[in-house]
């Protein structure tokens, strides 16, 4: 049993929210995987932290928190705003730059 | 909850103290909650409801935080379940309930073909992923966290000592940026609930007395100087008659199966008792109006 399973895991988790954000359609949804995506990061920082010995990797997990929980703020602010003018929380329907 | 104290104790003890070494008990406790993460991540991208996404990535990040702790950084694992499952899902599952809970992930495709490469691309990253970690470090011998003096005991005196010398300026950073995140919620969430002028109280009283509403004060309530406060019962007016705006729209038209008339004989004599029962009851409703006594006879009861 080496870290190297650790590793092993945050890989795997970090491609299903890849693929969760490519394929879901609902933005809370795909707000998820983001959060999934960075759990699995902090999960290889923590990893690393022990096979180097320091408490670099902590600490920066540590960062990786603080700076998701304001971007879960700041993002579900902006989908409640788009929910109350369009109605609808799909990231199909956010196409007013499109056309 | 106290038993999962324990084993969370338990599994931060072990990995002190074998830190670089990996004791049964973290293999044990890998086993099981890594591929029960994986069964979390698998279920919130594939859930129909969102509701069960968010459930689904609770347990995951729940799992995250005990591998945390068994792994030498307790401080984070409790951050993790405290910030992440505690805070951020709980914000999340509110969200979830005032907007999208009802809005089903559409099946339709807007690109074609792009779950296929989107899938694709999953499988290819994963499969790059774990080939070049597991062909890279086989051989890696972890140093260990307790060997230079950071182990689970110094864990968060270690942290605080980097926070505030290495890192005080990212962390300075990171307050302006929670500042700045809180503001630009409260903007975003505020702006729209100001776009129509609100009006004072005494235009509002003058604007009803000027009729704009039907009646100058509210409807009344059911049972207002009646005998009994039953929705049932309507209102009186001062001279004894029924407020008509006191009787219950939805009462009145709902079928009620009348006791007499109930036949169990068959489902066809039930549902035309029921239609029978349901004009017998608006007209025995205004009955009880009629038949109630005066406005002072309950304050009599209650003496």
């Amino acid at each position: 049993m080496t870290p190297t399973y650790y590793l092993l895991l945050s890989a795997l988790l970090f491609s299903i929210g890849a693929v969760g954000v490519l394929v879901r359609r609902n933005a809370i949804v795909v707000f998820m995987c983001i959060e999934l995506m960075l759990n699995a990061v902090n999960l290889s920082l923590v990893t690393f932290s022990r096979i180097d010995g320091t408490l670099d990797g902590q600490v920066m997990a540590f960062f990786v928190m603080v700076v998701a929980a304001a971007e879960v703020v700041v993002g579900l602010a902006i989908i409640m705003s788009i929910f109350r003018t369009r109605r609808t929380a799909s990231v199909d329907d956010a196409n007013l730059l499109k056309y | 909850m106290s038993v999962l104290a324990v084993v969370l104790l338990e599994t931060a003890s072990t990995s002190s103290v074998a830190a670089e070494g990996f004791s049964i008990g973290e293999a044990i406790t890998f086993w099981v909650l890594g591929p029960i993460a994986l069964a979390g991540a698998l279920g919130m991208v594939f859930a129909r409801s969102a509701v069960h996404s968010a459930l689904m990535l609770v347990t995951t990040m729940f799992c995250l935080a005990i591998l945390y702790i068994v792994q030498g950084a307790p401080f984070l694992g409790f951050v993790q379940i405290i910030v992440y499952t505690g805070a951020v899902m709980m914000l999340f599952l509110f969200v979830l309930m005032l907007v999208g809970r009802d809005s089903s992930d559409s099946v339709v495709e807007v690109l074609r073909g792009q779950r296929l490469a989107a899938l694709t691309f999953g499988v290819g990253l994963a499969a790059l992923l774990v080939a070049a970690i597991g062909r890279s470090l086989t051989s890696v011998t972890p140093v260990g966290l307790t060997e230079s003096g950071a182990g689970s005991g110094a864990n968060v005196t270690g942290l605080g000592r980097l926070i505030f010398t290495d890192y005080l300026f990212a962390f300075e950073l990171t307050s302006a940026l929670l500042i700045t995140a809180a503001l630009g919620a409260m903007v975003l969430a505020f702006a729209q609930s100001s776009g129509h002028a609100k009006r004072g109280q005494r235009a509002t009283v003058t604007a009803r007395l000027r009729g704009e509403h039907d009646q100058i004060s509210p409807l009344p309530g059911p049972g207002v100087f009646a005998t009994a406060s039953s929705v049932a019962v309507p209102a009186l007016l001062p001279d004894g008659s029924v407020a008509p705006g006191s009787l219950s729209e939805i009462l009145g038209s709902t079928p009620v199966a009348d006791i007499e008339q109930y036949d169990p004989a068959g489902i066809d004599a039930r549902s035309a008792g029921a239609l029978r029962g349901g004009r017998a009851h608006t007209g025995r409703r205004g009955e009880t109006g009629a038949d109630t006594r005066p406005a002072d006879a309950p304050r009599e009861d209650q003496d």
